[in-house]
């Protein structure tokens, strides 16, 4: 039985987004500082009177591997899952593992909301009779992980947080743990999301989460500058690999960085509204978890939405759990480019943060124009930023309405 | 107008690959749905949805039991078709 202090190893990537059909093309664009923000080529404005008609959607050809049978019988958010999945697994070399040490936590803030709408107006047009079959499997939040589970054959436990935009960062929590408890030596987390849904988007629009730039999409998400007015939805699956050191080690697997610390809290404080303690105290419970010091932390992945409260709300409580200590750091939301994925934002940040930890460099945020003064650290504003050398630690947060705070720390070493 | 034997099993085979991915030329009278063609219960409703649609037929859910080849649901159709 390992013990607790068992260290998780990154030793595989995956990712579909609006920046990239895979890790490579991802990261080229990212730090390229790519806007993936579009209007919507299509005509649900004048059919529905959406008042927001634009998003981060998912890269043209992301899905192009997938047969049409095994796109059928998947969910938008499955079929991202999967797709990442297998270049993840294929990414930390097919590792040879028993499938009773095998497990997968794959997270999802909404589920299959398009099936389950979909197969709400098949019922409505057509009949009863019409419904998909595969309805059910489908729609379930736990879809992904179940067939990621299948396609591996890993019998360790396939597991689904669902904890809003906290779910991929969930995922990768758990998965961890599931390492260090001596459940698994591979764990394949991650998260995902298809919601770009006429109907969602104008949920999110009617609580003014979302930015209303609908004459500039392409600058609309834009974290820490005065500006901002919301979020963008965006779209995609982040997936990572991960392994017990020793598992690693044994096979001579490439490692990317170590999943090294991880913080969980929730806010008891209310359902939509972010409260800084639990932040704070899901930061602090990384680090420490980690076993790292403030000035250890380098590079903080925020969950930045570019909503007008929560981006200084979330940096000021880093701050606090860092007691101050900031000016060895540089933080970046890479949403400003690729949008908010809900439940695969926290997984596709985690595979931003090792990228950032292993090719020791910060992905920029774009489209600050006039940095908000009360910003309280450096932001990667419009480039890229190369890391000194030495260790490196990169903090992650996410963070979903209900209050779930999730915090993970990534090590280059 | 009713649809012959041919075009029947010509229907359901593209029905058959559309949803499972078996080619459609192995989509012959005597195969059976679970042994050589290895369709699952669920594949099997989505075939008989379907079906039931191109061939503006009902297939009754005790029915589908019976139909253990790809013959038996050519069979079943071109009977419910008159």
């Amino acid at each position: 039985m390992p013990s607790p202090r068992t260290r998780v190893a990154v030793t595989g990537l995956g990712t579909v987004n609006p920046l990239g059909v895979d890790v490579a093309s991802t990261w080229e664009s990212a730090l390229a500082g790519t806007s993936t923000a579009r209007t919507f080529e299509n005509d649900w404005k004048e059919r529905y009177g959406l008042s927001v008609d634009f998003a981060c959607q998912l890269t043209p050809g992301a899905l192009d591997s997938l047969s049409r049978p095994e796109a059928k019988k998947l969910d938008p958010s499955g079929q991202y899952a999967m797709v990442a999945a297998r270049e993840a697994w294929a990414d930390a070399g097919a590792p040879e593992v028993d499938p009773t040490r095998l497990g997968v936590v794959v997270g999802s803030g909404i589920g299959g909301i398009w099936t389950t709408l979909d197969q709400w107006d098949v019922v409505r047009e057509r009949g009863a009779r019409r419904v998909n079959p595969f309805t059910v499997p489908m729609l379930m939040a736990n879809s992904a992980a179940a067939n990621i589970s299948m396609e591996l054959g890993a019998r360790a436990g396939a597991h689904t947080p669902v904890s809003a935009c906290a779910s991929g960062s969930e995922a990768v929590a758990l998965g961890m743990g599931m390492i260090r408890d001596g459940r698994a030596d591979v764990v394949v987390v991650g998260g995902t999301e298809a919601s770009i849904h006429p109907m969602t988007v104008a949920a999110f629009a009617n609580i003014r989460a979302l930015s209303t730039r609908v004459d500039d999409p392409e600058h609309a998400s834009r974290p820490y500058d005065v500006d901002r007015d919301g979020f963008v939805l965006g779209e995609g699956a982040g997936i990572l690999v991960l392994e017990s050191e020793e598992h690693a080690a044994a096979r001579g697997a490439r490692v990317y960085a170590y999943a090294a610390g991880r913080g969980m809290a929730s806010d008891a404080y209310h359902i939509s509204a972010p409260n800084p303690e639990g932040q704070a105290a899901a930061v602090r419970e990384a680090i420490e978890d980690a076993g790292l010091m403030a000035e250890d932390i380098k590079h903080v992945n925020a969950h930045g939405t570019s909503t007008p409260l929560g981006d200084i709300g979330e940096l000021r409580a880093v701050s606090d759990a860092l007691g101050g200590v900031t000016d060895q750091l540089v933080v970046t939301s890479t949403k400003s480019m690729t949008g908010h994925l809900l439940g695969g934002a926290g997984a596709l940040e985690t595979v931003f943060s090792v990228l950032a930890a292993h090719h020791r460099t910060v992905p920029p945020t774009i489209n600050i124009e006039n940095l908000d003064p009360e910003t309280p650290m450096e932001i990667a504003n419009g480039a890229p930023v190369t890391l000194a050398d030495g260790d490196v630690a990169v903090l992650n947060n996410a963070f979903g309405f209900g209050g779930h705070d999730i915090a993970v720390v990534v090590t280059s070493s | 107008m009713a649809h012959t034997e041919n075009e029947i099993l010509a229907g359901l085979a593209e029905i058959v690959n559309e949803e499972t991915g078996v080619a459609t030329e192995d989509v012959k009278l005597e195969k059976s749905f679970t042994d050589d063609l290895d369709i699952d219960s669920i594949s099997m409703m989505t075939i008989v949805v379907n079906a039931e649609e191109k061939f503006d037929v009902r297939i009754p859910d005790e029915e589908v039991k019976n139909l253990a080849t790809v013959g038996d649901a050519v069979k079943f159709i071109e009977g419910a078709q008159n």
